[in-house]
C-alpha cells in the first residue's frame, strides 16, 4: 500500500513539474513585460519584477501602433471568421445534401486542395493578389482566407450526421432550400459552427505569413507582422525584452479567452469519444 | 424523397458551392498554375510575369536548385540539411512526449485532470510569433534558459548565435577539429559530407524545443482521443492478464495506438517542413544559414532577391514532398477509413492539419 502511494506521488510530482515547464515561460512572460529593460536581462527566472513598471504598455500604446495592428487583426479575424462559417456550412450543405451534377468531382477536388501547405502558396497567393490588382488593401489580406477546404469537410461530415427527416418535412411544408437551411439546418449545427468558429478566428488571428505576402504598408500590419517588426529590430538600441514580451502578451489575450471560454469544447472531443 | 421537393436542387447546389468554388480556384488554383509558370520562366518581379518581357526557360531554375554547382544550388541543400535535422528530432520528440502526457491525463484517478490537459494544451493555441518571441527572450545570452544550466554549472552557449553543429561540437570533444580527407569531399547538392553530418546547429535546437513545446499538445490531444476510443478494451484485457503498468503499455496500448500514432507522425512531418514564421523573426536563417529552411529561402529567394523563377521552383519541390508525405498517410489509413462516418478523433486530425496547414505553431 505504502508503495502504491509512494509511486502516486511520485507521479503527481512528475505531472506538476512538466505542468510548470509549459506554464512557467507564460508567467515569465507576464512578469518580464512589467521589468524595466535591466530587470529583466538581470533577473530572468524571477516572477516578481523588483519595481513594477508600466513603461512597456505605455510605450506599446503611445510610440508603437499597437492599437492600429490590433484593430487590423480584429478587422481581418472577425471578417474571416464570419465569411469561413458561413460559405463553409453553405458548401458543406450543399455537398452533402444537395443532389447536383458534378458534386463527387467538387468534393474529390476540395480533397485534393486540403493538401496543399500554405506554405507553399505563398509565392502563388502574392502573384495573384497583384494580378488581381488588391495587393495593399484589406481584400487582398482577406478574400484568400475566406473558404477553407477543411472547414467545409468538417461542416459536410456534420450535416450528413443529421436526420434529413426534418428538413424533409419542412420542404413538403413548401419552405425553399435556402429558408430551410438558414432556419432549420443551421440551429442544428450549432456544435460544428462553433467548431469552426474556434477554428477559424484562432487561425486568422495567429495568421502570420499570408499578411507577409499580401502587403507592404504599415498602415495594414496585423498584431502578427506588426509584433514581427518589433523583434526583427527596428526599435533601436538595446534587446528591450519588457516591449517585447508586452506585445506577445497583448496579442495572446483574445484566443486565450477564446479557449477558456471554450475550453470544454475544445478539450471535448475527449471527454465525448469517453462515452462513446 | 418525392421527386417534387427535388426541384431546384442543381441550381441551388451550384450556387451555394459558387462562393467556395470561386475563391479556391482564384487564390489557389489559379495561383499555383501562375506559380508552376513563373517556375519555368525569367521573369524579374517587373510587371505582370504573363507579359510579354518574361520569356520560358525550360528546367533552367529547377537545375540552379539541384544539378549546377554554385551558391543556389548550396542554399538550397544547406536549407534542407538544417530542415531534415529538424524534421528527424522534432517528429519523434514530440510523438514521444504527446503521447507520454496522453497516457499520464488520461488515468481515471487522476485528480485535475482537467487543469494538466488546458496546461499541456495552451502552447498550441498561442500564435507562433507570440510564442518564438517569447522563447527568443528564454534562450537569450542572459535568459532563463542559460540561468538555469548556470544552477547546473553549465555555461550556457549564445543561443540564436551559435551556428556550431551540435555533431561537430561532440566530435571536438575527441579532438576532431576538421573534416577528415574522406568527408571533405563535395558531397549532395554542392554541400560536403562533414557539412551534411554537421546535426543541427545550437540555434536550431531552441527551435526544436520550441516546436515540441508547441505541438505535443495538439497531438496529446489526438491520442487522447484515440486511447479513448480504445480505453475499456485495454483494462479489462489487462485486468485479465494481470499485467503489470509497462507491459499493459507496450504489449496492449502501443499496438492498438498505431492508427493514430502513424497520423500523429505523418502529421508531424508533414508540419515540420513548412518552418517559417519562427526562422523569419530569428533574422532570416542566421546565424551562418544554420537555420535557413526550403519554405523561408523560397520567400526570400523570390521577394528579397527577386529571382521568381528560382523561389517558385523551391516553392514546388517542397510541395512535392510535401504532397508525396500526405499522399503516404491517406494511402496507409485508406482501409480503415473506408465507409465509417467522420468519428470525433477524424475531425480532430482534419482540425489539426488545416491549422498545420495553415502553418500555425509548429
Amino acid at each position: 500500500m505504502t508503495k502504491l502511494r509512494a509511486s502516486a506521488i511520485a507521479s503527481y510530482l512528475m505531472l506538476v513539474i512538466l505542468a510548470l515547464i509549459y506554464i512557467y515561460p507564460f508567467l515569465l512572460s507576464l512578469a518580464g513585460s512589467f521589468k524595466t529593460d535591466a530587470d529583466a536581462t538581470n533577473n530572468p527566472l524571477s516572477l516578481l519584477p523588483q519595481t513594477w513598471s508600466f513603461a512597456a504598455y505605455e510605450r506599446l500604446f503611445t510610440q508603437v501602433p499597437l492599437p492600429l495592428w490590433a484593430m487590423n487583426s480584429m478587422i481581418v479575424a472577425v471578417i474571416v471568421t464570419l465569411g469561413r462559417v458561413f460559405l463553409d456550412s453553405l458548401a458543406g450543405y450543399a455537398l452533402s445534401r444537395l443532389q447536383f451534377r458534378g458534386r463527387n468531382v467538387v468534393f474529390a477536388g476540395l480533397i485534393a486542395v486540403m493538401a496543399v501547405p500554405n506554405v507553399v502558396l505563398l509565392i502563388p497567393r502574392f502573384l495573384m493578389i497583384k494580378e488581381l490588382g488588391i495587393y495593399n488593401t484589406y481584400a487582398g489580406m482577406i478574400i484568400p482566407l475566406l473558404v477553407d477546404a477543411a472547414g467545409i469537410f468538417i461542416m459536410k461530415q456534420f450535416f450528413e450526421s443529421i436526420p434529413v427527416s426534418i428538413e424533409e418535412a419542412a420542404r413538403i411544408d413548401g419552405a425553399g432550400i435556402f429558408r430551410t437551411f438558414w432556419k432549420i439546418v443551421l440551429p442544428m449545427a450549432r456544435p460544428a459552427l462553433v467548431t469552426l468558429f474556434i477554428l477559424s478566428f484562432q487561425g486568422s488571428w495567429n495568421e502570420f505569413a499570408h499578411f507577409i505576402i499580401s502587403r507592404q504598408s504599415t498602415d495594414l500590419n496585423t498584431l502578427t507582422t506588426g509584433v514581427a517588426s518589433l523583434f526583427s529590430g527596428q526599435l533601436g538600441s538595446g534587446n528591450q525584452f519588457p516591449l517585447k514580451l508586452a506585445a506577445a502578451v497583448l496579442m495572446t489575450v483574445p484566443v486565450a479567452v477564446l479557449f477558456f471560454i471554450f475550453q470544454r469544447k475544445i478539450m471535448s472531443t475527449t471527454e465525448g469519444a469517453e462515452k462513446g | 424523397m418525392a421527386k417534387g421537393i427535388r426541384g431546384g436542387e442543381a441550381s441551388r447546389g451550384w450556387l451555394f458551392i459558387s462562393p467556395a468554388l470561386i475563391i479556391i480556384g482564384l487564390f489557389l488554383v489559379l495561383p499555383i498554375l501562375l506559380a508552376l509558370w513563373v517556375s519555368f520562366s525569367d521573369w524579374n518581379g517587373l510587371g505582370s510575369p504573363l507579359s510579354g518581357n518574361t520569356s520560358f526557360v525550360g528546367t533552367k531554375n529547377y537545375e540552379k536548385l539541384l544539378v549546377d554547382p554554385g551558391l543556389a544550388q548550396r542554399d538550397f541543400g544547406t536549407s534542407i540539411r538544417n530542415n531534415f535535422y529538424y524534421v528527424i528530432l522534432v517528429v519523434p520528440l514530440q510523438t514521444a512526449l504527446a503521447l507520454f502526457l496522453a497516457v499520464q491525463v488520461n488515468r481515471r484517478i487522476l485528480k485535475a485532470r482537467g487543469f494538466f490537459r488546458t496546461a499541456f494544451y495552451f502552447p498550441s493555441v498561442t500564435s507562433s510569433i507570440a510564442i518564438t518571441g517569447i522563447f527568443i527572450f528564454l534562450f537569450s545570452a542572459s535568459g532563463a534558459i542559460n540561468a538555469l544550466l548556470g544552477w547546473l554549472g553549465i555555461n550556457g552557449p549564445n543561443w540564436l548565435a551559435d551556428p556550431s553543429g551540435v555533431i561537430h561540437n561532440f566530435l571536438k570533444l575527441f579532438g576532431v577539429n576538421a573534416a577528415p580527407a574522406a568527408l571533405a569531399v563535395s558531397g549532395p547538392l554542392g554541400i560536403s559530407w562533414w557539412e551534411w553530418l554537421a546535426g543541427p546547429s545550437v540555434a536550431m535546437c531552441m527551435l526544436i524545443a520550441l516546436a515540441v513545446f508547441t505541438t505535443s499538445g495538439t497531438f496529446m490531444l489526438i491520442f487522447l482521443a484515440g486511447l479513448q476510443s480504445i480505453g475499456a478494451e485495454i483494462d479489462e484485457a489487462a485486468l485479465m492478464d494481470g499485467t503489470g503498468p509497462f507491459r499493459k503499455f507496450f504489449s496492449i496500448t502501443l499496438p492498438m495506438l498505431k492508427p493514430t500514432l502513424f497520423t500523429v507522425i505523418t502529421l508531424g512531418l508533414i508540419g515540420t517542413w513548412q518552418l517559417f514564421d519562427q526562422i523569419y523573426l530569428t533574422g532570416g536563417g542566421a546565424p551562418g544559414k544554420t537555420l535557413l529552411t526550403p519554405a523561408y529561402l523560397s520567400y526570400q529567394t523570390s521577394f528579397k532577391g527577386l529571382n521568381w523563377g528560382e523561389g517558385a521552383a523551391m516553392a514546388f519541390l517542397l510541395f512535392l514532398l510535401i504532397v508525396a508525405l500526405t499522399l503516404l498517410q491517406r494511402y496507409v489509413l485508406r482501409d480503415r477509413r473506408k465507409g465509417d462516418r467522420l468519428d470525433k478523433t477524424m475531425r480532430r486530425e482534419i482540425a489539426t492539419q488545416a491549422a498545420i496547414a495553415k502553418g500555425k505553431s509548429i
